[in-house]
């Protein structure tokens, strides 16, 4: 039985950073973690994942070494050393939670915690014993998501042939087939790693497009850049007929009118991610959730019940990990008593880390034709830019998309290489209301990938120089 | 030696002065020209700066507080002194106002006095003086200058983003007219869409709470009227011009609106059959209250102490009778649809010839009308009725030849002149309003969105 002043439900990157902010602030922090600190993001999500998307990369470098005059011999991919490599660099970033950690004197509570009415917190440790902790200011939860199957077209998880991003950031090696059911984020990232790694992916979408959340023109470039990759892509897919066999799965994928067979050796679910709410005490608690399953908070990110407080995915979408570190700095800060800044929702980039890299933020164009916005569109092709000549990573564009009248940005859409490096001069732009103007007017070092971005607002003011 | 702190006379014409923030603390290190803290003068927010070295021994007055010219705020002395005779007499008789004090030009003289102190006038002076107070916002224009005419402010200049100084230079809106919600201040977007939409953008959103989510604690319905506090220098305003102009400082905005659409809005209607005729009156109706439910800055109540916005617009239009003036009130106008305004207005005017009005009737008006126009006035200027601000005098619709492509072809006319109480509305923000019922007159559609 310890007292804090405030208790994190979870170490992911909403409650650690919530909670290393609440100590620079002088509270007292317990943090509840059942696993490690660091959560879904560096354990089994953003970290480890892009750690294999940087062996991917690297062998689809090595494979074009010869142009450089470089001779590596022959090429031999092996996912098992990539896998563990990932493993090292999540366990690496975990620890170096647990030493900011130390060094805010923020306690670590391992165990699965609940809310035990009021501001107490029980935690269940590994042993099975219970203890039972307050919170004198607030107790946050940030408990996160989970992956989740899709029962409802018969591809219930199964950790051997049916698998979740969990399941395939620990496999031994590469499967010879895989089909990755859902081309969000975390599917196209998972068909360019198995792709690189000689697995013969084919992705599957049920929506038209691939990354649907994307702009339509960002989806066709990246189809066609997977297409040119070998990866079959099927969007516009229906799912039927799945057969979970020892060693393949076979199905029925409905595409283009089309009905093909599929067998492969492993399937991947990809589609959507669940926020954790159960087995937290939260209707004992009176804390509700919207009918979406997430917790119901206010602009304060407070739940219904009071003193208790919410962050990260389980508090709403997006699910991004820079989306729960904003509302855990902002949280610490309304508890310290400071008046920080609400949380932009509106300008929340969106990174995808395959490749080519897809990065975006604000409005998609559909989106501004959907609100009748009277916009203007600058475009420019990473072909043209000197820089991506040089790397030989010439697929992709920027595409700038601005209000006709002001110039405000009002969304912005890369693909192409280090795209999600990009996005924040755009980022930062419009944070501060520069306009298109502002852009162009800032000097753009030559050669460099950014001055597509320059060049792409030259366009949409009709003056591009390079295309 | 101990030095006193105390407020100064920052402008030639302070008498008082809110004390904004404290920049130094209890223990604090200061050296003589240091900023110990921001005071709200009737103009401007100043800085009050140390006219001592030493330590911050003592803090006499809290953020936030208004003191008048003298008062004892604080005193800097050595870790050890006894400053308690300082203390004893901080009750005593306010000072004489600082002399030092008298290098505060006015804000308006201010930006020609670059040099600073004594080098400036030639003369050589061995001992320091302490550097004039900084202007850190400058006070607005007191009377109504159109905001073109306003010169950048050298000091002052408000900080706003790009974004927003291209919207407000399209809309004309003066930055120095709106309160800024961005970081440290500063004027964004939202800020000018707000002084467009005319929902006083003076209000600082503090923390989450602004993001427009509701908040469980708190109960949707208002009383739906808001009080705002007089500020230091909406105070001298009402001070000064009261004095100057009699009890209700009034100034007149004069318009003159383009009727041709709604003439033929009236035509259109009248054409689909006697239950649609309306008035071009109960139209000019309808589109001041729409134009007020948009501009609660108008719609207001000047209360002495504070103004009071009200979200509801009751419009009263003035009727002469035999009796004389009288001026029926049409209740939340903002809500009602044309052709109810039309029936209560002519039911209004009826009954009040007819000396039927009851007391609940005429009174509790926000904003008033008085149209003139069927007596062939062109224009005129009518007494505001307060505590109202406000009232628009409505004039006839005559026709007038105007240049089109060229071509010479005659348009209907209206003036209209506003009478505002300067206590409450100042010139751009009268003109703001005029604005808005300039587009919902000569876009007429506009009443139906």
């Amino acid at each position: 039985m310890a007292q804090f002043d405030v208790i994190f439900l979870g170490g992911g990157p909403a409650g650690y950073v919530g909670a290393i902010r609440c100590a620079q602030l002088g509270m007292s922090v317990g943090v509840v973690e059942r696993e490690a600190l660091g959560g879904t993001c560096v354990l089994w999500g953003c970290i480890p994942a892009k750690s294999l998307l940087e062996s991917a990369a690297l062998a689809v470098k090595v494979g074009k070494a010869a142009e450089h005059g470089i001779t590596v011999g022959s090429l031999k991919l092996d996912y098992g050393p990539a896998m563990k490599r990932s493993r090292a660099v999540s366990q690496q970033n975990s620890k170096g939670v647990d030493f900011l950690f130390k060094k805010n004197k923020i306690t670590t509570i391992i165990g699965t915690g609940s809310l035990a009415g009021g501001m107490l917190v029980r935690v269940t440790g590994a042993d099975g014993k219970a203890e039972t902790h307050t919170a004198k200011k607030a107790v946050v939860i940030a408990t996160g998501s989970r992956v989740k199957g899709l029962p409802q077209a018969g591809l219930e998880l199964n950790k051997t042939t049916v698998l979740s991003s969990d399941e395939v950031l620990v496999l031994e090696k590469a499967p010879q087939s895989m089909a990755v059911v859902g081309a969000g984020a975390v599917g196209c990232e998972f068909a360019d790693v198995f792709s690189a790694f000689g697995t013969k992916v084919t992705l599957v979408e049920v929506a038209p497009v691939i990354l649907p959340l994307e702009d339509a023109d960002c989806s066709a470039e990246l189809a066609k850049a997977f297409k040119k990759r070998g990866i079959d892509v099927w969007s516009g897919a229906k799912i039927g007929n799945v057969k979970i066999g020892a060693a393949s799965v076979k199905m029925t994928v409905e595409v283009g009118g089309e009905k093909k067979e599929l067998e492969v050796e492993k399937v991947l679910v990809a589609a959507g991610r669940a926020p954790v709410t159960d087995h937290i005490g939260l209707k004992e608690a009176g804390v509700q959730l919207t009918d979406r399953g997430f917790i119901k908070i206010n602009g304060n990110f407070e739940t219904t019940a009071k003193g208790i407080y919410a962050i990260g995915d389980v508090a709403g979408p997006p699910m991004l990990a820079h989306k729960g570190s904003r509302e855990g700095h902002v949280l610490a800060d309304q508890l310290g008593g400071l008046h920080p800044h609400p949380v932009n929702y509106g300008n929340i980039p969106n990174a995808t880390y395959c490749h080519p890299e897809v990065a975006s933020i604000g409005l998609t164009e559909a989106q501004c034709k959907e609100q009748k916005l009277d916009y203007k569109l600058g475009r420019f092709p990473f072909s043209a830019n000197g820089r991506a000549r040089t790397s030989g990573e010439t697929d992709g564009f920027v595409k700038i998309i601005r209000d006709a009248k002001y110039g405000e940005i009002l969304g912005a859409h890369i693909v192409g290489a280090h795209a999600t490096e990009l996005i924040h001069e755009l980022a930062v732009a419009r944070e501060n209301e520069f306009t298109v103007e502002e852009i162009d007017l800032a000097v753009h070092a030559h050669p460099t990938l950014s001055e597509a971005i320059a060049e792409a607002v030259l366009d949409s003011l009709g003056k591009m120089i390079h295309a | 030696m101990a030095t006193k702190v105390v407020m100064e006379a920052l402008s030639p014409t302070m008498e008082e002065g809110r004390l904004v923030k404290w920049n130094k603390a209890v223990g604090d290190a200061v050296k003589g020209g240091d900023v110990l803290a921001e005071v709200e003068t009737d103009k401007a927010v100043m800085e009050l700066v140390a006219r001592g070295d030493g330590l911050v021994r003592k803090i006499l007055v809290p953020v936030d507080t208004t003191t008048p010219v003298g008062t004892l705020l604080a005193v800097i002395g050595t870790a050890d002194e006894d400053i308690s005779a300082l203390l004893a007499g901080a009750s005593a008789a306010a000072p004489a106002a600082a002399p030092a004090a008298t290098p505060a030009a006015t804000p308006a003289a201010s930006s020609s006095s670059r040099p600073s102190g004594a080098a400036a006038s030639g003369e050589t002076s061995w001992t320091q003086a302490p550097p004039p107070p900084v202007i850190l916002s400058a006070a607005k224009d007191l009377l109504s200058a159109p905001p073109a005419a306003a010169p950048a402010q050298p000091a002052g200049a408000e900080r706003s983003s790009p974004l927003a100084r291209r919207l407000a230079a399209d809309s004309g809106v003066s930055l120095g007219a709106v309160a800024g919600s961005g970081p440290g201040g500063r004027i964004i977007k939202r800020d000018i869409e707000a002084a467009l939409a005319g929902s006083g953008a003076s209000s600082r959103p503090s923390g989450a709470a602004a993001s427009g989510e509701t908040s469980w604690t708190q109960t949707p319905s208002g009383p739906g009227f808001r009080d705002i506090p007089l500020t230091q220098l909406r105070k001298t305003i009402a001070r000064r011009l009261a004095e100057s102009i009699g009890p209700i400082p009034t100034f007149y905005l004069t318009a003159e609106y383009d009727l041709d659409r709604v003439t033929e809005m009236r035509l259109a209607m009248a054409e689909l059959g006697d239950d649609y005729k309306v008035s071009v009156n109960d139209i000019l109706l309808k589109a001041v209250a729409t134009a007020l439910s948009q501009h609660p800055e108008v719609n207001a109540h000047w209360l002495g102490d504070r103004i009071r916005q009200h979200d509801r617009v009751h419009l009263g239009m003035a009727v002469a009778t035999d009796d004389g003036l009288i001026v029926p009130v049409i209740f939340d106008a903002q809500a009602k649809r044309m052709r109810d305004i039309s029936r209560e207005a002519k039911a209004l005017a009826t009954r009040a010839r007819e000396r039927k009005l009851t007391p609940a009737e005429y009174t509790g008006s926000t904003f008033s009308v008085s149209n003139l126009g069927m007596f062939g006035i062109d224009q005129f200027t009518a007494i505001i009725n307060p505590p109202e601000c406000g009232i628009l005098a409505i004039g006839t619709a005559s026709d007038q030849v105007v240049l089109d492509g060229g071509t010479m072809r005659t348009r209907k006319v209206l003036r209209v002149t506003m009478s505002c109480d300067h206590r409450a509305i100042d010139g751009a923000v009268g003109a703001r309003f005029l604005q808005t019922l300039r587009r919902m007159i000569e876009n007429p559609l506009l009443l139906v969105y």
